[in-house]
């Protein structure tokens, strides 16, 4: 087991509490950080973290802070992206139900790293019960004034609150969460302009995710080159990773980047291998819109090597070969799961979440949900395997945000790996409507 | 001023400009089609995607190609800027298959359609489209419904473009129309069909790039391009009383703003030429107008194909 930033007191009775948390080391970021560092050294240790948004894209964080503009007199928002809805992520709630007053501490530092005066927290509205334990601990920490005017005394103030979202995926595109929150439809934005320079009521916004706001906490405690130290290369720091699907163990585990995938599935630590004894399928490794992995490529990379947890290796071998790390949303297949039922699945959450505002993804994600609905339901033809990839080769890349590429990865990769076995849905109409494919072959040579 | 190129043309243009209205200002072939976006309104526009083109050098000082095609009616120009529409190839393939994404839920009515021969997406449709529809699937249907007592809303055309959203927000008083639902369920609606009713809601009908929208006193009166387009102007407290009055004899079928070749309405008197519905939907007799002479209608569609001429068009081509 490695070492937990985040999740270091998850078990402690009453941790959602402010005095326990408080007991338990809570809140000495906050202290330190407005009581013996400017704004300008908190971004430091931020970009000397090496810190990446937990988000998904992995975009780095502290230069993501760096490009905040400052004009003067206009106000500086910082909002909390938890808006976590990708199928198969669940490390937010984990972490918001668990130790409200983490992310609490984390808005608090990173708020007066930006100089925002008002935060907010964007949760997603099917987590009506974390909000209240959220708005809860925010009470407590007004009370102890660790929010509110002149916090400790350091004349920074802070109001931060907590707005749900009314239950849409696309809301955690940070355009369209900004959209929102201003209380308009959740479209997303065209962008340039970036929130960066004209995000909420057209200020300068910054959005993180929950677990990125949360890591700046042992950022400050620590010192950004000791965080630094944990991890692989470009790949720095603890990261949450929900298990699900057929896993002995699943869950939320935080891991240290660089772990192997193989030990993260098979650990006795973690996972504990597939439940009931089956063999591995496949592995979506970052959330329903990161490219599935057969079961060949899991372990190992195309080149042979360990596949580590790490953005880089799970991105090795680009699309033909590799998938993404994503927002950590782990979720594993065993041999009698069926690909393209699993696919079409998949394809009717994006179509269902779709905006509808551009036209490649609000048609272009209906008519591939039909088609393979088609095919999963023995109604398919060869040449609607072509079509399905023909069309998201022409969503992808062409939508206003990444939503459209978020629908069409993993069917693309669903095609590139498992062609044998939609093709085996339209030769064996029905006998694929009887029983599973099971494991694909391995190919001779991989690309 | 900076300098772009595009499809091998150099202009100079304002800065600020986006990449559409720099073509706009070359014209002819080079320009992108837009379904969605509508100079006179602003905040329209990146919606539709058959505007995207490939940006081949970012600017002088940074010359590296943009990775994705970008829309080019929200992308400002940049010093140096190099793109590419009608020359590339990526951008052919990718407007056709927009094309494709928009009519697999849109009804081939046109022979029934009132927008017929001026619809954007049937020109669109006549240079980037397929012969055959790969779509298999039952098409998304809707009733036809009523905004209001002039104005019919047929959703099944609906392309979502959000100019008529846009109408309603920025000509008229209050927006009681808007987009329900979400992905392939969206649909231009009133909150449970209430009427719109404002002296500007007409103008919805002209942003309509298709036939969802169409002018209740003139469905299946006649196709457009039998009838005879005439510059036309009254006295008119509302708006410019500057429109276009379609004939037939001497009878007025349909009033229209004065549209330019993209369909947008043209500036009278400085200002946007949006016309108010007592002028569109009221004024059907030829004594309420002041008749000024004929009207090309300069648009690739089946009216300019030589109906007839104007005689300022014709003294044009002289030169």
């Amino acid at each position: 087991m490695g070492r937990r930033l985040l999740l270091e007191h998850d078990n402690v009775p009453g941790i959602e509490t402010f005095d326990v948390y408080r007991k338990n080391g809570g809140y000495r970021s906050v202290e330190k950080a407005l009581k013996s560092m400017s704004p300008e050294l908190v971004l430091e240790e931020v970009q000397k973290s090496g810190l990446r948004g937990r988000g998904g894209a992995g975009f780095p964080t502290g230069m993501k802070w760096s490009f905040l503009a400052k004009p003067e007199g206009v106000p500086r928002y910082l909002l909390c992206n938890a808006d976590e809805s990708e199928p198969g992520t669940f490390k937010d709630r984990y972490l918001m139900e668990k130790i409200p007053h983490l992310l609490i501490e984390g808005m608090i530092v990173s708020s007066f790293a930006l100089g925002a005066n008002q935060s907010y927290i964007y949760i997603r509205g099917e987590y009506m019960w974390v909000l209240d334990i959220l708005e809860k601990a925010i009470a407590e920490a007004y009370a102890k004034g660790f929010l509110g005017k002149n916090i400790l005394g350091s004349g920074y103030d802070l109001d931060l609150s907590v707005a749900p979202g009314g239950g849409a995926y696309i809301c955690g595109e940070e355009t369209a969460l900004i959209e929102s929150l201003e209380g308009k439809r959740g479209n997303p934005r065209m962008k340039p302009p970036f929130p960066a320079v004209k995000g909420l009521y057209g200020c300068p916004t910054v959005v993180n995710n929950v677990e990125s706001i949360a890591a700046v906490v042992p950022i400050v405690n620590d010192g950004g080159e000791e965080y630094a130290k944990i991890g692989l290369g470009k790949s720095t720091g603890t990261k949450l990773i929900s298990a699900c699907g057929n896993l002995a163990r699943p869950g939320v585990y935080e891991i240290e980047m660089g772990i192997t995938v193989e030990e993260f599935i098979y650990g006795d630590d973690y996972c504990r291998g597939i439940a009931n004894g089956k063999k591995l399928k496949a592995c979506v490794p970052g959330g329903s819109s990161v490219p599935i992995l057969p079961h060949y490529l899991v372990t190992k990379t195309a080149a042979g090597e360990d596949r580590l947890m790490t953005y880089e290796s799970l991105a090795d071998g680009g699309f033909a070969s590799g998938s993404m790390l994503g927002s950590g949303g782990f979720i594993v297949f065993d041999e009698d799961q069926c690909i393209v039922r699993n696919t079409w699945n998949f394809a009717r959450f994006y179509a269902h979440e779709s905006c509808g505002q551009c036209s490649p993804c609000r048609e272009g994600t209906g008519w591939m949900e039909k088609v393979l609905h088609r095919l999963e339901h023995g109604h398919g033809n060869m040449r609607d395997i072509d079509l399905l990839a023909e069309i998201n080769k022409k969503i992808e890349g062409n939508t206003i945000c990444p939503l459209g590429d978020a629908a069409a990865w993993p069917v693309a990769a669903a095609i590139r790996h498992f062609r044998d076995e939609f093709e085996w849905h339209v030769n064996e109409r029905e006998e694929s409507q009887k029983r599973n494919y099971g494991l694909i072959r391995e190919p001779q040579s991989i690309a | 001023m900076i300098k772009v190129t595009i499809d091998d043309v150099e202009v100079e243009v304002a800065e600020g400009t986006s990449i559409l209205n720099a073509a706009r200002t070359i014209g002819g072939e080079v320009v992108p089609p837009a379904m969605c976006y509508y100079s006179k309104l602003p905040g329209t526009g990146g919606k539709c995607r058959t505007c995207l083109v490939e940006v081949a050098a970012g600017s002088a000082k940074d010359p590296r190609p943009m990775p994705k095609l970008v829309a080019s009616c929200s992308t400002p120009v940049q010093d140096g800027m190099v793109i590419k529409n009608k020359t590339s190839e990526r951008v052919h393939e990718n407007r056709g298959a927009v094309v494709e994404f928009l009519l697999i839920n849109h009804p081939l009515d046109c022979p029934i359609c009132d927008q017929a021969g001026e619809c954007h997406l049937q020109d669109l449709g006549f240079v980037h489209g397929a012969e055959k529809t790969r779509y298999e699937e039952e098409r998304r249907t809707f009733d036809p419904i009523d905004i209001g007592n002039k104005i019919k809303l047929h959703m099944n055309r609906c392309i979502l473009c959000y100019r008529c959203v846009a109408v309603a927000n920025q000509l008229t008083d209050k927006r009681v129309h808007g987009v329900l639902h979400r992905g392939e369920h969206a649909e231009i609606s009133t909150y449970i069909e209430s009427a719109v009713e404002n002296d500007f809601s007409g103008n919805m009908i002209d942003v309509c790039p298709v036939g969802a929208l169409t002018d209740k006193t003139f469905r299946f009166k006649s196709r457009v391009w039998f009838l005879k387009p005439m510059e036309a102007e009254c006295e008119c407290t509302k708006c410019s009383g500057k429109a276009v009055v379609w004939q037939f004899g001497n009878e007025i079928y349909r009033v229209t703003a004065r549209k330019d070749r993209y369909g947008e309405v043209e500036d009278q008197d400085g200002k946007p030429g949006w016309i108010c519905n007592d002028c569109r939907f009221d004024k059907k007799d030829l004594s309420k107008w002041n008749i000024i002479g004929p009207r090309t209608i300069d648009r690739h569609s089946v009216i300019s194909q030589g109906h007839y001429q104007s005689p300022r068009t014709s003294t044009k081509k002289l030169k």
